[in-house]
């Protein structure tokens, strides 16, 4: 099955909510083998003049591919995930991501393009925290290309 | 003591690591991202996908890369803008069981640029593992005083 060339332009809304946690914060710094203690102690976290523990530089890569999922998983994209190579990637942060903080991020398809067989898809995630009173901060956006291979390459 | 703009110059070092990784550093990154394509814990399943065997996960070289930059900087949160274009895989080989790396990553960083309005400094990161560089145009934008 081939990339469907319609993906460009398409965006996905921001459906579910992401709540960091303390541990999944101390988790993730210590998969990327982070040592700073603003990950893991709060009361360095506060030291800093964060409300909370801090997020590594790359946390937010959770929260934009559980919105890269819900295009993976289109079954209208035609994208084979096990064929799927990441080709790029960046995060621009507006503000810092803290334990406590509720996220929510919408997906943009920002280009497709046909590469031999297969297809760069580039996405973008806008990710916001919700304040209450349908209030929104933005957070972070983060840009992503993927290559998805074709048959032999 | 953070760094300060004033004091640096491009072209200076600011560090250099060697970050050794096993699969076992591979699962735990799986589980606490959420990515669980099995080219990044299963052999058999990556050679049939034609990759030379288990390979890191991108964004676990991107994530332990960057720590080089964070603990200079002394505040992750000045990391403000991070990027990279991922061109070789790290091959990482089964090592279970005993103590040895199954992959070793060379991480340098330099000063690529600074910005005395905006107040950053855009730090180039060479990471190298196997004598290939696997990252490319890998720059992190700090923050600081």
């Amino acid at each position: 099955m081939s990339i469907n060339p319609d993906l460009q332009g398409r965006s996905y809304p921001a459906v579910e909510v992401y709540d960091v946690g303390r541990e999944k914060i101390r988790e993730f710094a210590k998969a990327v083998k982070a040592s700073h203690p603003a990950h893991f102690d709060v009361e360095a976290a506060k030291a800093l003049g964060y409300s909370d523990l801090v997020g590594p530089p790359t946390f937010a890569i959770i929260v934009a591919q559980r919105a890269d999922a819900q295009l993976i998983e289109d079954p209208d994209s035609g994208i084979d995930f096990s064929r799927v190579v990441h080709a790029d990637q960046r995060f621009t942060h507006h503000r810092p991501i803290v334990a406590g903080d509720q996220l929510i991020a919408e997906l943009h398809v920002d280009g497709v393009r046909a590469m031999g067989g297969g297809a760069m898809i580039t996405t973008r995630a806008e990710i916001s925290a919700v304040l209450g009173d349908n209030q929104r901060e933005k957070v972070a956006t983060t840009t992503s290309s993927i290559l998805v291979r074709g048959e032999g390459q | 003591m953070s760094p300060t703009i004033a004091e640096l110059e491009v072209g200076q070092e600011i560090a250099s690591r060697s970050i050794a990784v096993t699969r076992q550093d591979l699962v735990r990154y799986a589980g606490a991202s959420g990515d669980f394509n099995p080219i990044h814990w299963n052999e058999a399943f990556a050679t049939s996908v034609e990759l030379p065997g288990v390979i890191a996960h991108g964004m676990f070289t991107m994530g332990s890369a960057v720590q080089l930059v964070t603990d200079w900087a002394g505040d992750p949160a000045a990391v403000v803008d991070y990027q990279t274009r991922f061109t070789k895989p790290v091959v990482v080989a089964d090592t279970t069981g005993t103590a040895g790396a199954g992959a070793v990553i060379d991480v340098t960083g330099v000063v690529g640029a600074l910005d005395a309005d905006a107040g950053t400094a855009r730090i180039d990161l060479t990471v190298v593992a196997a004598g290939q560089k696997v990252l490319m145009k890998c720059q992190a934008v700090v923050k600081l005083s």
